[in-house]
């Protein structure tokens, strides 16, 4: 599926990022995203994985560089990105339809659309029926569910995942894995996914860009040439697992260097 | 339910043993009614001026409440002003510290002095004694708003105004109630206190400070110890209305408004 076109999703170019204190998170990024692309970023801690998606939200502008999302600065982008963190982040005093319609409510789309938008998302992610429950009644994964419902009911056109899955037993993680190809089959999004673990980023992404820590630049870009749709089988797979061993020793690789 | 009605028999029981010891004392000890009036004497000064008791109880309500209803506006104001920076808050929090700490007794000749006795002064001071714990709490649930939550409502463009009523002031009622919690007993406190000084002394107007100011120079013993009951079950009274408008509020999300069930 090729629907890279005249302009990238994302342009990164020798992108530098230092705090406050003259500490170096990023050194010198260079990354193009086409559109459609599934990227996950992975490395050690401290490589400044969840600064490139801070970067590319707009939420922290680089100290050097620029970055262009579809063409644009990333703060007038913003219309067209979600962001999902790595906790659900859900308002515990809205039932699980007001959080899913948070953004339309924001953004001050009239009720009823409003209204359409979030059952069919909710229907999408399989919790029309808890829809009138509260956060505090749902499980860790129902949580994670409903904030990718939440993400997808602005119609973004590139999603940001910051180790959504992280806190997840291994089997939901798995589970939220497939459904999140699934969707994403569905709404043809371009998506950045930040993770720690190596077979989630094979799982899902069409390439894996290494980091390499202190100061966070690119070590190597491994290009997933698995097909879609990919379902739970492909993980006992030959190919699946050779690429995760290669993934897993140039994240070793990242570490030493 | 049930563990409902076990709390309150053990509380019965608790007060009956009190009432006991209480009789018991006076029995071994042989103490003079004006020391110590027996429980039986205390009921019936209860009964004999109960017209008066009530009143003074409803003045000093009156009083209570107005401070309390004053502290809890006035007090989220403060606290939405101080939730807009950090600078406001390193500058003007300290004051509000000095609220806490002034003595209430000093500054009460000054306030007689300002509105002169009666329920407008009382209510003053129970204003004043009880304003800092609902800016203290609501600012602290106004500021500590989970970062992603707030990044995630500036991903939508979320207006200033948004981000304050729809994520900041909801996430900041729990905390607003642990402030109205704490004001409420502190604002009866003060209200009776302040009575001491400042309460009208004019018949058919003094509240329960006042009563016991006089029934003490009386040596009504018997109707002082009423009267200080009187001013507990003021005290509870509040506690438990605030509990319940707690519960009304936060039962449905709030994990610290769910009454323990059987699960």
């Amino acid at each position: 599926m090729s629907l890279a076109t005249a302009v990238p999703e994302i342009e990164i170019a020798a992108v530098s990022k230092s705090y406050g204190s003259g500490r170096l998170v990023l050194s010198a990024i260079d990354l193009e995203i086409q559109k459609g692309e599934f990227v996950t970023l992975i490395g050690p801690s401290g490589c400044g994985k969840s600064t490139v998606l801070k970067l590319i939200a707009g939420l922290t502008p680089p100290s050097d560089g620029t970055i262009r999302v579809d063409g644009m600065a990333p703060k007038d982008a913003r219309e067209t990105i979600s962001f999902i963190f790595q906790d659900a982040t859900l308002l515990p005093w809205r039932t699980v339809r007001d959080n899913v319609g948070l953004g339309l409510e924001l953004e001050r789309a009239p009720s009823d659309q409003r209204r359409k938008t979030t059952t069919s998302v909710l229907e999408l992610v399989g919790l029309q029926d808890v829809a009138e429950a509260y956060p505090r009644e749902l499980s860790g994964g129902m949580k994670m569910r409903v904030s990718i419902a939440r993400a997808l009911a602005t119609s973004p056109r590139l999603l940001l995942m910051d180790e959504p899955f992280a806190a997840l037993d291994e089997m939901s993680r798995d589970r939220l894995n497939e459904e999140l190809l699934r969707l994403r089959q569905e709404r043809q999004w371009t998506a950045v996914f930040v993770t720690h673990s190596v077979s989630e980023a094979v799982f899902l992404s069409t390439r894996i860009v290494v980091l390499a820590p202190k100061p966070g630049r690119v070590h190597t870009v491994l290009p997933v040439d698995l097909p879609f749709p990919r379902g739970a089988s492909l993980r006992e797979r030959p190919e699946f697992e050779a690429l995760v061993a290669c993934a897993s020793h140039l994240l070793r690789e990242a570490l030493v260097r | 339910m049930r563990q409902r009605l076990i709390t309150l028999a053990n509380a019965a029981a608790v007060f009956a043993t009190l009432l006991a010891v209480w009789q018991l004392v006076l029995w071994i000890f042989n103490v003079p009614p004006y020391m110590l009036p027996s429980p039986w004497a205390v009921s019936r000064a209860v009964g004999a001026r109960f017209p008066s008791l009530l009143n003074s109880l409803a003045i000093t309500a009156e009083e209570s409440a107005g401070g309390l209803v004053a502290s809890i506006i006035v007090g989220v104001l403060v606290a939405l002003f101080f939730a807009q920076s950090r600078w406001v808050r390193r500058m003007l929090y300290p004051y509000t510290i000095l609220l806490q700490t002034v003595p209430i007794i000093a500054i009460a000749p000054l306030i007689l002095m300002w509105v002169g006795a009666g329920t407008v002064a009382v209510a003053l001071i129970a204003f004043i004694i009880s304003l800092a714990p609902v800016i203290a709490n609501t600012t602290q649930g106004l500021v500590s708003v989970d970062e992603n939550l707030v990044d995630l409502f500036v991903m939508h463009n979320a207006s200033p105004t948004q981000v304050l009523f729809k994520l900041r002031l909801p996430h900041a009622v729990p905390a607003l109630f642990v402030g109205i919690r704490i004001a409420s007993g502190i604002a009866v406190i003060g209200a009776v206190t302040g009575e001491l000084y400042a309460g009208s002394s004019r018949v058919g107007e003094g509240g329960l400070g006042y009563s016991i100011l006089y029934a003490s120079s009386q040596l009504q013993t018997d109707y002082l110890f009423a009267l200080v009951l009187a001013a507990t079950v003021l005290g509870f009274s509040f506690f438990f209305v605030v509990m319940f408008l707690e519960w009304y509020f936060l039962h449905r999300w709030h994990e610290s408004a769910r009454v323990p069930e059987t699960e």
